[in-house]
């Protein structure tokens, strides 16, 4: 006997939050949980990004140190590193 | 597009970003004009879409009213209850961005955000700004445990510290390579079909009636990308906000 008006609130009630979201385009996708493109898309710009922050470092403290190969060796690794850390922060558990 | 006089045609498709002054020697160029009327149509929306305002809002009140709520929504619920002071910076830089992404869609207007200089300008202004807000909240404590997480082992500290930099810095490249790329494929992808219906209707290929009846296709794949734009214009906006607004969160609360 109870159960049927507090359905109905229920329903009118998700109703009511469903018209209150905004709209499609900037609501639906883009967060971590998107298309498989999408993830795909932004799982690669995370690794290429980080690895090209870590080359332009490298190649700075070269010309800086005159020290040409050494840091932008070292930095490609850590860049691969960073890329990968950057991917976890992405797609893995929200703290 | 196609330069069809005489030669060989080719496709052109990067030449539609080049950038000319409208005003001589003042470098003022249709990048700059179109930034001018982005920012003249979001003052205008808002202006005119609250001026009645009415309890139950029109059309435009309406509009106005979801994109602050939405932006001022994104702010709190990604940032925390910190994030009502960044919520102008925030909806400045989302209607910045998609004022830019959709004013680009209209035929013979220009794109501001496929230039990397402008979104890499935007991203670097982000990274410093979470930089002295992160600097700003937490004082010192922000270099000791940013970088260099509590209870890692201190033996790590020469491979945390560089990776945790990098990570950091890398953020300036991501958010502007995102946007930038995402605008110059959408807009290379129009200028290369706008060009096959030029080659095909001047091919002859068939006698002078299958060229341009083929040439009838690439517009129809042209007039499905332009909803498809819209999209991305929309998501990238979007996108570069929210990460805008992770980062914050992550400068405010460190991690």
């Amino acid at each position: 006997m109870s159960e049927q008006p507090d359905r109905g609130f229920e329903d009118r009630l998700r109703t009511a939050e469903h018209r209150q979201k905004p709209p499609a385009p900037t609501g639906s996708a883009g967060n971590t949980t998107g298309s498989a493109l999408g993830i795909g898309l932004r799982v690669g710009i995370e690794l290429v990004s980080a690895l090209a922050a870590a080359v332009g470092i490298g190649w700075l403290l070269d010309r800086w140190l005159h020290t040409t190969p050494v840091f932008i060796g070292v930095f490609v690794l850590l860049g691969g590193a960073a890329g990968v850390m950057n991917v976890y922060r992405v797609m893995g558990p929200r703290k | 597009m196609a330069a069809a006089n005489g030669g060989e045609p080719t496709i052109d498709a990067l030449g539609q970003f080049k950038l000319y002054s409208l005003a001589g020697p003042l470098d003022f160029t249709q990048s700059n004009l179109m930034m001018v009327v982005g920012a003249a149509l979001t003052l205008a929306l808002l202006y005119f879409g609250m001026r009645p305002r009415a309890i139950v809002p029109g059309r435009l009140q309406a509009a106005a009213e979801l994109a602050y709520k939405f932006i001022y929504d994104m702010c709190i619920d990604q940032v925390g209850p910190e994030g009502r002071k960044f919520f102008p910076f925030v909806f400045t830089l989302f209607f910045f961005v998609l004022m830019g992404n959709l004013l680009g869609i209209i035929p013979y207007s220009f794109t501001y955000t496929s230039h990397i200089a402008v979104t890499g300008a935007l991203a670097l202004m982000v990274v410093v700004l979470v930089t002295i807000v992160a600097i700003r909240e937490n004082g010192a404590r922000f270099f000791t445990e940013y970088f260099f997480p509590k209870g890692a082992p201190v033996a790590l500290a020469p491979l945390i510290i560089p990776i945790e930099v990098i990570s950091y810095l890398s953020r300036i490249v991501s958010l502007s390579v995102r946007l930038f790329a995402n605008m110059v494929a959408g807009h290379v992808m129009f200028a290369v079909f706008a060009t096959f219906t030029i080659l095909l209707a001047n091919s002859g290929m068939l006698g002078h009636v299958v060229g341009p009846a083929v040439g009838l296709l690439p517009i129809a794949v042209n007039i499905a990308l332009v909803g498809f734009e819209l999209l991305v214009a929309c998501l990238q906006a979007y996108v570069f906000a929210i990460l805008t607004c992770i980062y914050l969160h992550d400068a405010v609360h460190l991690h």
